[in-house]
């Protein structure tokens, strides 16, 4: 028999409705869609030859230069090469950004020390420290850790300083009421208590690494993911400048999914509080 | 008459408020609170029973007067005076259990004793099936109990308490006031617990101080005579109730009024 609320479910679900969530199978299915509809224009206008192939070239071509890049080994040089600096390159920030930012977040003294000199610092661009960065400290790896660097960690900086900010202010007053003096209030609660923002914000950071891996990689390189772009460019080798940034885009992708479940992992506590 | 646990002395708050002067939050307070004793500060919104508290707990700088515990100076938090807010202040990160187990960082009781410690205040609070539950898995009522749980656990010898069921509902306000009288009955430790909710300061309380308007001075001491022990049900419904409530209603009004 056929009851009332069965011709409801035949119905469109609400999907836009104030910050409900809709069904998995629309959330993801839109996403994907919308990602299709590039993947199905990008053949069409290829496949019907309304664009010369040197400057959209075919999926296929893009295919075949990845079949091509794995068989002889360039693709996997590359990218271990990049992945490498950039985490190098985004260690070497968090290092610095951590500490820094954890006192600019907890003492005036700091704030009022360093954030001057970053707000100066931090809209500057980075590609204009190439010549600068190669100048000083050569063609090698280390100034490739520079450029990311630049391009990091002044931003990296003042995002933990925010993280540390954020911890409740009643959280660090009833601590001292147990007998706490500062420097065991900062370890044993504003830091775990920072700890969930910290780590998205390392996740958002390694991202822009990801996206100065181009800048980092635009002289003095011999190998690369962006190199190869880079390279390419050179010789109009399109398909190559399309994988490469295929390639970029996925292993970003890849790093902040790994940031994202290790966050809900290390971090149940902090999950649907509040 | 003995000495009062608890003296503040002609206690004035001013805020700088940089190039706007500076705001005159409580002007000339003195009361005093006996050991064992309950006292509740009741007052209009904004007129300094936080502020007052704060000074008392050490958590703010006093503008002129002093405030003194057992005859000693208060100059900072210390662990002679407990502390529960409004807000949830439970550490989200440490199970129920942990959060009270925090608070005993200082002492130098054993291992064993502390568990033995926060297992008895868990009991007490009702909240014993729940020692390995987090935060973000109990109801707001639950969390203030783990707080009062975590503030007697050291046993200090004043318990500090500003509007510790003002974010929760009626009902839970209630069972959550019965249950404090019960613990306060069983502990015997000085309260003084600041409200704007005048049923709740009677139910609960010994003296009650009422406040003026901004700036926060002492207008008038109640005595509530009303016999222990206390239950809704029984105590709401006598005539001495709502004497007081009506005189308590009187001159709370008056400075409502002003301050509107
Ligand atoms: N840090 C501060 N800086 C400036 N003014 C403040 C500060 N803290 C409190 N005040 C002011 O002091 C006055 C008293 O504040 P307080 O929070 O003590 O009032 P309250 O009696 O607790 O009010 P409520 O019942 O709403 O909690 C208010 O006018 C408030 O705006
Ligand atoms: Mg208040």
């Amino acid at each position: 028999m056929r009851q009332p609320g069965e011709k409801i479910n035949r119905r469109l679900p609400p999907l836009l409705e104030l910050r409900r969530p809709i069904p998995p199978l629309w959330y993801w299915g839109v996403g994907l869609g919308f990602i299709g509809f590039f993947l199905l224009a990008w053949i069409l206008v290829t496949a019907l030859g309304l664009v010369p192939r040197i400057f959209l070239p075919s999926p296929t071509a893009v295919i075949n230069e990845l079949i091509r890049q794995i068989q002889s080994g360039i693709l996997w040089q590359d990218a271990s090469t990049s992945l490498y600096r950039i985490f190098i390159g985004w260690l070497i920030s968090t290092l610095v950004a951590v500490p820094i930012g954890i006192l600019m977040g907890n003492f005036h003294f700091f704030e009022g020390l360093f954030e001057p000199f970053i707000d100066l610092v931090r809209y500057m661009p980075a590609v204009a420290f190439v010549p600068l960065t190669i100048l000083w400290l050569g063609v090698g790896d280390t100034q490739k850790y520079a450029i990311l660097f630049i391009g990091t960690f002044f931003q990296e900086v003042l995002l933990i300083m925010d993280n540390v900010k954020t911890v409740p202010r009643e959280l660090i007053q009833i601590s001292s009421t147990f007998g706490l003096n500062k420097w065991e209030i900062l370890r044993d609660v504003i830091l775990r208590a920072a700890m969930p923002g910290i780590w998205d914000t390392f996740r958002i950071t390694l991202g822009w690494a990801w996206t100065y891996l181009v800048v980092a990689e635009l002289v003095a390189a011999s190998v690369g993911l962006g190199y190869r772009i880079m390279r390419a460019q050179r010789f109009l080798e399109t398909e190559t400048i399309i994988l490469g940034i295929l390639i970029i885009g996925f292993m970003g992708l890849i790093t902040d999914y790994i940031f994202k479940i290790s966050y809900k992992k290390l971090f149940r506590w902090a999950l649907q509080s509040r | 008459m003995s000495l009062p646990k608890l003296h503040i002395e002609n206690v004035s708050k001013s805020f700088d408020l940089g190039r706007e002067g500076s705001l005159l939050a409580i002007q000339d307070v003195s009361l005093a609170v006996h050991p064992n004793e309950f006292v509740s500060l009741l007052g209009p919104s904004g007129c300094g029973k936080s502020t007052l508290l704060m000074m008392t707990a050490g958590l703010e700088e006093i503008t002129a007067g002093r405030i003194l515990v057992d005859g000693l100076e208060v100059k900072g938090p210390g662990l002679d005076r407990g502390v529960v807010f409004q807000s949830y202040t439970l550490f989200p990160w440490l199970t129920v259990a942990e959060n009270v187990r925090f608070a005993l960082k200082k002492s130098k009781l054993s291992t064993a004793e502390q568990e033995e410690r926060v297992r008895h205040h868990l009991e007490l609070v009702g909240l014993s099936d729940f020692a390995s539950a987090y935060p973000n898995q109990l109801s707001g009522g639950m969390r203030q109990r783990v707080a009062i749980a975590r503030a007697l656990v050291y046993r200090p010898q004043i318990l500090l308490m500003d509007e510790p069921f003002g974010a929760l509902d009626a009902q839970t306000r209630m069972l959550m006031q019965e249950l404090l009288l019960e613990v306060w009955q069983k502990n015997r430790t000085t309260v003084l617990f600041v409200t704007h909710d005048v049923d709740e300061a009677i139910l609960l309380s010994d003296r009650i101080y009422v406040m003026t308007a901004r700036p926060g001075r002492i207008k008038a001491e109640l005595r509530v005579g009303l016999p222990r022990p206390r239950k809704w049900l029984e105590t709401e419904g006598s005539l001495q109730f709502a004497q007081l409530r009506h005189e308590t209603l009187r001159l709370l009004h008056e400075e409502v009024r002003q301050g509107g």
